[in-house]
């Protein structure tokens, strides 16, 4: 019975990977203790998101405390409306009037990376391309129909989808075999991913500001109950010798 | 000096209440047989839990906004703008799994030593109605964050009352107190979560001991420690002192007092467990999205279901069976069914000897595969159905009801092993 | 029972440390549950120091701004305002400010950094509420004194620094919370100079 039960519980993470998503994601190998890239992702999702988007549960104090900027650096490079350094993160779209220009009112990020994953994310952002057939001129292929605009287009250049043709029956089938950026961009493939990667270990910081923290604080509690427990253990020998002839 | 002070103060409060004899009865001379395994860490370690989420329920509640318009906002402001508030409240999430992975190995020890049997019927009892408002109080605190699945899993489970003729409909919108799922929902759940179950639930728990201290506990064997007045021989007694309600009509064997030795022993499991809370709390308090679900960190929106629904995991067994069965109505009954023929196992195990380990191999078989049966209805229930799972959660829903109806028939006659007169022989 | 005599001394030895121990982890646990109780990040943003411009207060004018949720008072002192402070240290309580209800900048005959402007909480020391400024009666309670502060409460009187009056519940003068000159024309209440 034991070993039924041992094979049922090796089998669930199977099952649950069976039903995940079907279009691969790339592995964000995201750091959370580099403090460069986060101060580059905060800089970056400031200058690029925050304008539609809001991170209306985060404070800018705790980013520029937790991040090691500077206040006054932070107030007068990073807040860009009359915000206080201990204000939460808004910006001043009006939520209607953006759901007509988009169809939805663009969704608050503080908890994106939670909501979706840092590789759903790290794939997202690095998978716009040109499509002259959408309102805003991109497509996504993680995110078929997106409503929202390619805004790191003048970090990436205009990327264009690379298709394969093939004829099935007779008819011709279009697959996106990769996506190319036309070097009109600011930054090369390699520096555009590292800034996305550098934003999302933002965005993932930003789901859960306290990680770090909370992994420090963990091994002195597991430590902690580890020699609770050596204590506690040679007492119960000690006293269980009444019992055990 | 101060010895006879403290002793002062004990017989003073003593002439008032009986407090040195509530202690010695139940603890520090309540007989407690030596053969507890493993199995019998999970008693105390429910108390533990339920004190965790007792006292993290009420340091959540004071920052905590119940209303749909400030709710998840409430949570966010916890975890970033209270100090430690992402520990107290990742406590309390990580506590409520811990709660009921804690109270099914509990139940499982009452299964497999027939713990429920005569004359334990009432502990049973009280433990499965402790089990009935365990989820009732989940389902509420789920519904709390406000996120997309505390929305669409409440959405989804009320509307099962919409299934019952003619009164449904009006009652499920009684339940809501309103046409959706809204703050007024919000606010009455809130209430009931955090005061009138709480209530309820501390009280079966008393009721649940009350009722365990007047029969005694049982154990691995299944052999009673408590031997008829005169029948054991003095050197064959138990060698420690127990309060006279127990030794004065019964020879007491194979026993130790609760206090000190159940409790030093009770502590090592209490460390192992808290070494693993803790290292869940700090290091996986999603729980690989099952203790938090992804969906959960978007707030709750009327207009857009998430892709997948599932509830948490402690529900996906029960929650299977209701799935495999293709009509609303009768999918509902087989569901309310499953939680409660729980209640009845005293009534369908006819069999004298409790413990499987002197039970037939008819009797093992049936346990084991009503325990697959069980886990594959949990694995099942957090899947998106499929005609393939579909037809597993069917087979296994068989299987999970045929446990009872095959007990009822074969334990009446049922061929065991001799069960011996003592545990230490 | 076993037939080896019990160890008392390891006994009370182990049963101590586990104790300790135990004791240690039970203080570990409270600690979140007391510090959840300390001004969260949202207070102390909302508590967070406040700019206050002071170019456009007139001679002998109070205006209040709100700082930690308390009222703090920015009053322009008049030259008579400021003659009349040295005349009666004999009717006061602790007229050079010896005890500490003020930032050691403060600590001076007028309690300000610069002696025209006076920044005060507005919250009387004997039990919180907040004195009534009396610009030109305050002669009719205190004789010869022309202005000062008067609390409504339990009638406790305070000079044009905060400085209590003789004879009154009020058993301390007003606090000076820390501030300072951000430049000539405005004053940044709540943190002194280069603590930022």
């Amino acid at each position: 019975m034991k070993k039924l039960l041992i094979t049922l519980f090796a089998l669930l993470p199977s099952l649950v990977f069976a039903a995940g998503p079907s279009i691969p994601l790339d592995k964000a190998n995201y750091d959370l203790t580099n403090k460069a890239s986060l101060q580059n992702g905060a800089k970056l999702f400031i200058n690029y998101c925050l304008g539609c988007h809001t991170m209306g549960y985060q404070r800018y104090e705790r980013v520029a405390n937790d991040l090691d900027i500077p206040n006054d650096l932070m107030l007068d490079n990073l807040v860009f409306t009359d915000q206080k350094i201990g204000d939460l993160m808004t910006n001043s779209m009006h939520k209607k009037e953006a759901a007509k220009w988009f169809g939805a009112a663009p969704p608050d990020l503080t908890l994106v990376a939670r909501v979706r994953g840092a590789d759903w994310l790290y794939t997202y952002l690095r998978s716009f391309y040109a499509d002259p057939s959408r309102p805003f001129g991109v497509n996504n292929t993680v995110f078929p129909d997106v409503g929202m605009p390619h805004v790191l287009e003048e970090l990436q250049g205009v990327p264009n989808a690379v298709f394969e043709t093939e004829m099935v029956d007779g008819v011709e089938h279009k697959t996106l075999v990769s996506i190319e950026a036309d070097g009109s961009g600011e930054l090369s493939k390699d520096e555009y991913n590292q800034a996305v990667l550098d934003m999302v270990n933002f965005l993932v910081y930003s789901g859960e500001p306290m990680r770090v923290e909370r992994e420090r604080l963990g091994m002195f509690v597991l430590g902690f109950i580890f020699i609770f427990f050596i204590i506690a253990y040679l007492l119960k020998k000690e006293f269980w010798r009444d019992v055990h002839h | 000096m101060i010895k006879g002070l403290v002793t002062g103060v004990i017989d003073w409060v003593d002439a008032r209440i009986p407090m040195t004899d509530t202690w010695n009865k139940h603890l520090a001379q309540y007989p407690t047989p030596i053969n507890f395994n493993f199995w019998y860490f999970f008693g105390s370690l429910a108390m533990l839990v339920l004190v965790n989420q007792i006292l993290t329920g009420i340091w959540l509640t004071m920052n905590y906004n119940p209303s749909a318009e400030g709710a998840f906002a409430s949570i966010e402001y916890i975890m970033r703008d209270v100090e430690y508030g992402w520990l107290l409240r990742y406590m309390h999430s990580t506590g409520a799994s811990f709660f009921f992975i804690v109270v099914y190995l509990h139940m499982f020890r009452g299964l497999i030593y027939g713990s429920y049997q005569k004359p334990r019927e009432l502990i049973w009892v009280f433990g499965m109605l402790i089990f009935l408002v365990l989820m009732a109080e989940a389902f509420m605190g789920y519904l709390l964050p406000w996120g997309q699945m505390s929305f669409w899993g409440a959405q989804v489970i009320i509307s099962l009352f919409g299934a019952i003729p003619i009164i449904g409909d009006d009652l499920t919108q009684w339940i809501r107190g309103d046409f959706v799922i809204s703050g007024a929902t919000l606010t009455r759940f809130f209430a009931l979560h955090v005061v009138a179950l709480p209530l309820v639930l501390v009280v079966l728990v008393f009721l649940h001991i009350v009722a365990l201290h007047e029969v005694g506990s049982n154990n691995p064997e299944g052999i009673e420690i408590k031997k008829k007045k005169g029948s054991v021989p003095e050197s064959e007694l138990s060698p420690f002192k127990y309060h006279k309600q127990f030794s004065d009509k019964k020879d007491i064997v194979d026993a130790a007092p609760f206090f000190p030795y159940f409790v030093v022993k009770d502590v090592v499991g209490v460390a192992v467990f808290l070494f693993l809370f803790a290292a869940v709390i700090f290091y996986w308090p999603e729980g690989g999205g099952y203790f938090l679900e992804p969906p959960n960190f978007e707030p709750a929106n009327g207009l857009k279901t998430p892709e997948h629904i599932a509830p948490v995991w402690y529900y996906t067994p029960f929650y299977a069976i209701l799935r495999a069965i293709p009509d609303k109505l009768i999918g509902v009954i087989v569901f309310g069914s499953s939680v409660l023929i729980l209640c009845f196992l005293p009534w369908f195990d006819r069999c004298k000897v409790r413990s499987i380990r002197y039970r037939s191999t008819l009797h093992k078989l049936n346990i084991t595969q009503f325990i697959i049966c069980f886990i594959v209805l949990g694995i099942l229930g957090a899947l998106p159905a499929t005609p393939l799972y579909t037809v597993i959660s069917q087979i296994c829903s068989f299987g999970y009801f045929a446990f009872f109806a095959l007990l009822f028939i074969y334990s009446k006659n049922e061929k065991c092993k001799p069960v011996p007169e003592r545990i230490t022989k | 029972m076993s037939n080896a005599p019990v160890n008392t001394g390891r006994r009370m030895f182990l049963t101590a440390t586990t104790a300790v121990v135990g004791a240690v982890g039970a203080a570990g646990v409270a600690v979140p549950f007391i510090k959840s109780w300390n001004p969260s990040a949202k207070a102390k943003a909302a508590g967070a120091p406040v700019e206050v411009d002071v170019s456009k207060i007139e001679p002998g004018q109070l205006i209040r701004v709100e700082w930690q949720g308390k009222p703090v008072w920015v009053v322009s002192r008049t030259d008579a305002a400021m003659k009349d402070l040295a005349a009666h240290d004999d009717k006061l309580r602790d007229p050079n400010s010896e005890e500490p209800q003020q930032p050691d900048y403060a600590a001076n005959p007028a309690r300000s950094i610069r002696p025209e402007i006076f920044v005060a909480v507005g919250i009387c020391t004997h039990l919180g509420c907040s004195p009534t400024y009396l610009p030109d009666g305050f002669g009719e309670l205190v004789e010869g004194v022309k202005s000062g502060f008067f609390c409504p409460c339990h009638g406790s009187k305070f000079d044009m620094a905060g400085r209590v009056f003789q004879n009154v519940p009020a058993p301390l003068n007003l606090v000076i919370p820390p501030y300072h000159f951000k430049d000539d024309n405005t004053v940044l209440v709540g943190v002194s100079e280069g603590d930022a």
